[in-house]
């Protein structure tokens, strides 16, 4: 073994080495990591750039009481809680019927085909799918309106209609993730006891109610575990998608908490008021987030943190 | 065993739900395909009801690849993703590195902060604001140095340097090897299909840039491709591709014909990038 010297400076010394390869990350994380973290106090200030976030003037809670008081914070706040409930509601259980439906194929090539078709939309970009979904959705030349139209029936404006905007935006969701979402409850159904199958055999169980019996319970601490951490994650929208698929005519219900503080902070400049907004979503967010994760351990599942 | 007519009727029916699941999935790919491909008078005389096809034409993708702004973005996009994603390995590995030797002083609380921003981020505006003191608003290093590495990714890695064997770094040591040498002789070597994986992922993220640049970016010559199909699928701008002279073919099958240049190379990694699944799995499902 390596003899350990006993001083600091000596353990610094003999191990300078690890400290030259983790300086680069070091360095990373003091300036994209923590200082980020001290800046949120020009949320407490009117921040001007040019007299910097130690010298500009101490406001202490007019920008939170603003943005309490505006009526843009109960809007932003209802669009993204109900995005967020109608992709826990629609999106969630998809993956978890798809990863059932591929487990009972005894085919594996064709299990593997579908497999290698349905993971892959999780890596094209935001853009890509909200791109494809313009050129087919679009109502001036789209297909979909085109066939709509050869059916005698009128065009409908799918991406320009505040009604139909939460609908795309889930679809689009389970379109680009389900197939990825699979992933955990196929391992999740690996794991499972051969033998149960083997009994529920032995006492005539079909394979609808061996599904029903066994794999479905068999992956219950995972769907458990995923639901509560999706709770979780309820305040995160994704920016991208909503930015990209929001345009005018559908604001009213497509404005979250990210496009706001883009809007209102990045494009009017608005800094420390869009950086109170931005931090009330960070902390209801860690509040979910550490709640969660506790109802977690509570159910006897592994906490994420 | 033989099967219950019942669990047959299953099976069949269990196909069929698969097989239209698969075609959801396929068919939206298959039409842009098949419209990027399509001879632009037939495109324009069909209105779009193009479903085979008939005289393949390279015409869009003749045009596309002859407009500046296009291998603008495309070559802004090249340059990410490679440099990029070297930065951000090695970055990463070396960090997650440290952090796995036991005798690093100072590793708890690094790991503590490592920890902190994965549950707390502090927002848009104050990254935004670093970036610009940094002033590296519309740098085309902006896209790459805000999100070099990740909480996500050097825990990842760190488990993975945490499951390799101690007995190689300690028999290197013993035979008089140094800390240097013990990296980057045994545990990089050891480590090059991880890493290889890790470096995917990493790509994948550098290639799809598009958040980073819309906050970051300015002027339209730096922007990578996302922010460039952004403009042409969904503000539906593809005149603006400043070839002189020559027809013009269809938007649409221009823009579709970007689509697919632009998800090739996806689609070129993506048997790679399934093998690594189980690795990326965390990342996926609980940071998605």
């Amino acid at each position: 073994m390596i003899s350990k010297p006993k001083s600091l400076w000596s353990r610094l010394v003999r191990d300078r080495f690890l400290y030259l390869l983790i300086a680069p990350g070091v360095i990373y994380f003091i300036i994209f990591k923590i200082i980020p973290l001290g800046g949120l106090i020009i949320s407490f200030e009117d921040y001007s750039p040019y007299r910097g976030f130690l010298h500009s003037q101490w406001i202490g809670l007019s920008n939170y009481i603003r943005f309490f008081s505006n009526k843009d914070f109960l809007l932003l706040l209802r669009n993204t809680l109900v995005i967020s409930f109608l992709n826990l509601i629609f999106y969630f259980p998809i993956p978890i019927i798809l990863s059932l439906l591929l487990n009972e194929l005894r085919n594996q090539r064709f299990k593997r085909i579908l497999q290698s078709i349905v993971y892959l939309p999780h890596f094209l970009s935001w853009v890509i799918v909200v791109g494809i979904c313009y050129i087919l959705f679009s109502q001036s030349n789209g297909i979909i309106n085109q066939i709509i139209m050869a059916f005698g029936h009128n065009k409908i404006d799918f991406l320009q209609n505040p009604h139909i905007f939460w609908g795309m935006l889930v679809g689009q969701n389970i379109w680009k993730e389900s197939g990825y979402g699979t992933i955990i409850f196929l391992a999740a159904i690996s794991g499972i006891d051969p033998q149960q199958y083997e009994a529920a055999i032995i006492d005539g169980a079909s394979r609808i109610k061996q599904m029903w019996y066994v794999t479905l319970p068999g992956i219950r601490g995972t769907i458990i575990t995923l639901l509560i951490l999706r709770i979780g994650s309820i305040m995160n929208v994704g920016f991208e998608q909503v930015f990209l698929m929001m345009n005018g005519a559908v604001s009213e219900v497509a404005d979250v908490f990210e496009t706001y503080v883009y809007r209102v902070g990045v494009q009017n400049g608005q800094f420390s008021y869009t950086t109170a907004v931005g931090f009330f979503k960070s902390i209801v967010g860690l509040v979910l987030i550490l709640f969660s994760n506790y109802i977690a351990r509570r159910f006897g599942e592994e906490g994420v943190y | 065993m033989k099967e219950s007519k019942n669990d047959r009727i299953f099976g069949i029916f269990n196909i069929i739900l698969l097989v239209i699941a698969a075609l959801i999935i396929i068919l939206p790919f298959y039409y842009v395909v098949i419209i990027s491909f399509t001879d632009p008078t037939e495109y324009l005389a069909k209105q779009g009801f193009v479903f085979f096809l008939n005289k393949p034409s390279l015409a869009s993708y003749k045009y596309l690849l002859s407009t500046s702004t296009f291998k603008r973005a495309t070559s802004v996009n090249i340059f990410i993703t490679i440099i990029g994603t070297m930065l951000s390995l090695i970055v990463t590995a070396a960090f997650a590195y440290g952090l796995s030797r036991k005798r690093l002083v100072g590793r708890r609380v690094l790991q503590f902060i490592v920890l902190i921003t994965l549950i707390f981020d502090p927002g848009i505006i104050p990254n935004y604001l670093v970036v610009r003191n940094l002033k590296l608003i519309d740098n085309i290093w902006s896209l790459i140095i805000p999100t070099l590495t990740s909480g996500w990714y050097i825990i990842l890695m760190k488990n993975f340097f945490d499951s390799m064997p101690t007995e190689l770094e300690e028999a290197a040591l013993i035979d008089g090897c140094t800390d240097a040498g013990v990296f980057f002789k045994i545990i990089l070597p050891l480590s090059a299909a991880a890493l290889s994986a890790f470096g995917l992922f990493f790509a994948v993220g550098y290639w799809n840039t598009f958040f980073k640049a819309i906050l970051y970016i300015n002027s339209p010559e730096k922007w990578p491709l996302q922010v460039l199909l952004q403009n042409m699928l969904i503000d539906s701008v593809t005149s603006e591709a400043g070839q002189e002279g020559g027809e013009m073919p269809p938007a649409e099958t221009i823009k579709m014909a970007a689509v697919i240049i632009s998800t090739l190379p996806i689609l070129f990694v993506y048997p790679f990038l399934q093998k690594n699944f189980t690795k990326g799995i965390l990342i996926g499902s609980v940071k998605g």
